[in-house]
């Protein structure tokens, strides 16, 4: 399939590769936890001087924000994780 | 034409759509049966994930159980969309790289062991069988109610539609049927909120319109539709909608097993499976929950709205007058669904004082006790109202036109079906494929094979059927703690699996065990062994449970057992063999990834 030096090259690439996508997966997660744990449970109390159609924002985060933030996020691992795939070149054929 | 006729009708054409789908993509071969060859459209794929998802529990029971108390439940709208980001992010696109069938083949290979094999089939086949109990509930309060029958003759009718079903056709089938299935199920749900919204806030999108403006009593301007709604439920005693009352750790931690149960489920995880590309399974996930979010910012709206509408009936000349009277219950045209659902046993009013009128109000609390004396009021005379008829009730309460009924009638069903039909599928597959050919009988010929399936998923619904007839819960509440089981043994597993190589066979199957043994047994201190009433050792609230943990909420400290257990055995024995960690780093990166490897 491939020569010796290109096998090597592609393992350090992978290396790379992994470690770029769990720095990508670390800050996903910490925007997950902050929308639903945080401004929608324990963080309510903090912003609740923030006020949301006869509510406050925590609990637009709890029934509407938090799901809304889940789509983006998901979204942008799918886009930014398919331009990763292609700057390492280990992208499906 | 009567209700009766019309809702019949309308369930009629829906099943008819179905089968006919069925059997126009009838399954083949095995390949067909369990993944569809591979050939799904991520945006296809997404649309059947959703209709697979969203059950009873979501279309039947969720915003009850948010109607009644608020804020509070809350865990469920978060708890399931945000299990849908640990999918994307650290599952689905590693298992459609490893390229098989099942997961408990990924944990079979990964962990090199039959061992881990056959003990994530055990976690799949009690997370699994648990969910379908949901299911049968739901799928009893519909039948019961278009039919017109009771609970349990509905219950009964509704495991023969669910088994003839699901046996009718593998993924295949179940993916373009499920794509028909998310069609009517979605409009079903938010047309009578549509109309709803448009009533109380005149906003025609429901999700916007809970954050609106409607008249305020007595007709004379406006005020916060949430405002209101505050205003008359604390004025009858209960406790506020949009203020917490639940502990923080409770809510933490029922939301997070929840989230971690979504990532878990196999029914939900295998669809992953069937997409064409690695880059394919990572648009999926998002376009799942594109389709699971129109039902799900719709459902809080459904619920606050529906609370309103509630209180108003029974109150209709507001809290602080005349409560409705008996004869009005009887004759007038906006009660008769109270009427239909009495036939149910699942909802009841008692005129406790002889006085004509049916008091609903909070006869728990302590400031409604003294108003309660003054006016002569034994106790809250509106005596059953079940969490899980509250959607399918709905366009009733409203008094919407009775198309619409009927077409919440297909939709329930359609939720309840397409998710049952998912998990017998995931069961079948788990019993026939993994233990019966991976381990026990691997040159069983193809037809024993399928064979094998469909008994296994006879066995499956006759189990859950018996168990459904007394459920631990509201159908959400009994989905949730299958949630639990996932959580606590199937997720920590895969996820492990692919980010760690240092986790090895005896770590994986111990820490699945312990995981799945301590929420098992946690669940069953709580609400009974093997779910039978009244063998519970801990009354299952907050205060009296054993660590202050509600049993719904333990599947998330279960998962933590599951990972500290498999870390530390793992790190004690022997390190895993050098093609395992060329696996783990394969699975890892998208290229060549392929076509499905058959058997």
């Amino acid at each position: 399939m491939a020569d010796q030096s290109t096998h090597t090259k592609a393992a350090a690439d992978g290396a790379g590769y992994w470690t770029a996508n769990i720095r990508i997966i670390v800050i996903s997660l910490i925007i997950w936890a902050l929308v639903s744990f945080g401004f929608g449970i324990l963080l309510r109390p903090m912003i609740s001087g923030i006020s949301v159609g006869g509510t406050d924002l925590g609990f637009w985060f709890a029934q509407q924000g938090s799901i809304l933030v889940f789509l983006a996020l998901i979204f942008f691992y799918a886009w930014r994780m398919n331009k990763l795939d292609r700057e390492y070149g280990v992208e499906e054929d | 034409m009567d209700q009766f006729t019309i809702n019949l009708l309308f369930v009629g054409a829906s099943f008819a759509l179905y089968i006919g789908i069925a059997i126009w993509a009838r399954a083949g071969s095995t390949s067909e049966f369990y993944a569809a060859g591979r050939g799904v459209h991520p945006v296809t794929n997404g649309m059947a994930t959703a209709a697979d998802w969203m059950s009873a529990a979501s279309f039947i029971g969720m915003a009850g159980l948010i109607a009644f108390t608020g804020y509070d439940n809350s865990t469920f709208l978060m708890g399931w969309t945000g299990g849908y980001v640990l999918l994307a992010l650290l599952l689905a696109p590693y298992l459609r790289k490893f390229g098989k069938f099942t997961v408990s083949e990924f944990i079979g290979d990964r962990f090199y062991s039959p061992t881990a094999r056959i003990v994530a089939v055990i976690c799949l086949i009690v997370a699994s069988t648990t969910y379908v109990i949901g299911q049968m509930t739901g799928v009893g309060v519909a039948f019961g109610r278009f039919l017109e029958i009771s609970n349990t003759s509905g219950l009964l009718i509704g495991a023969c539609v669910v088994f003839a079903y699901a046996v009718f056709g593998g993924m295949k089938g179940v993916t373009y049927t499920q794509v028909a299935q998310y069609v009517v199920l979605i409009m079903a749900y938010t047309i009578p909120a549509v109309f709803i919204s448009l009533q109380l806030t005149g906003n025609p999108i429901p999700a916007l319109g809970l954050f609106g403006e409607t008249a305020a009593a007595g007709g004379e301007g406006s005020v916060y539709l949430l405002q209101k709604l505050d205003q008359v439920v604390t004025e009858l005693g209960f406790a506020s909608y949009t203020e917490a009352h639940k502990d923080n750790l409770n809510m933490v931690l029922f939301t997070l097993s929840l989230m971690i149960g979504t990532a878990g489920l196999p029914h939900v995880i295998m669809r992953f499976f069937t997409v064409p590309k690695v880059s394919d399974a990572r648009w999926s996930a998002g376009w799942a929950l594109v389709f699971i979010a129109l039902l799900y910012l719709t459902a809080p709206a459904v619920g606050a709205m529906a609370r309103l509408n509630i209180t108003n009936l029974m109150w209709p000349n507001g809290t602080a007058n005349e409560a409705v009277s008996v004869e009005a219950i009887q004759n007038d045209s906006e009660y008769n669904w109270m009427l239909t659902w009495q036939k149910t046993g699942l909802l009841d009013w008692e005129d406790k004082n002889g006085d004509g009128k049916i008091q609903y109000y909070n006869d728990k609390s302590d400031a409604m006790a003294e108003k309660a004396a003054a006016n002569g009021w034994e106790g809250n005379e509106l005596t059953k109202f079940n969490r899980d008829i509250l959607v399918l009730a709905n366009p009733e309460i409203a008094s919407l036109p009775s198309w619409v009924i009927g077409l919440v009638a297909a939709g329930g069903l359609a939720a309840a079906l397409s998710t049952a039909a998912g998990l017998l599928l995931a069961i079948s597959s788990a019993v026939s494929h993994d233990l019966l050919k991976g381990q026990l009988t691997p040159n069983m010929s193809e037809k024993s094979e399928l064979l094998s399936a469909r008994i296994a998923m006879a066995v499956a619904i006759g189990v859950a059927t018996i168990l459904g007839l007394n459920p631990p819960g509201f159908a959400a509440q009994t989905v949730a703690l299958a949630f639990g089981l996932a959580a606590a043994s199937i997720f920590p597993a895969l996820m492990m699996g692919i980010f760690s190589k240092r986790v090895n066979n005896v770590g994986a199957v111990s820490g699945m065990l312990a995981g799945l043994g301590f929420t098992l047994v946690y669940i069953f201190l709580h609400k009974g062994w093997l779910f039978i009433a009244g063998t519970n050792s801990f009354p299952d609230t907050v205060d009296g449970s054993l660590l202050g943990i509600q049993s719904t909420a333990i599947g998330a400290v279960g998962a933590l057992i599951n990972f500290a257990v498999a870390y530390i055995v793992s790190m004690s024995t022997a390190d895993t063999p050098q093609d395992i960690k060329d696996l783990v780093e394969s699975v890892r990166v998208p290229a060549g990834a392929g076509g499905a490897v058959d058997h």
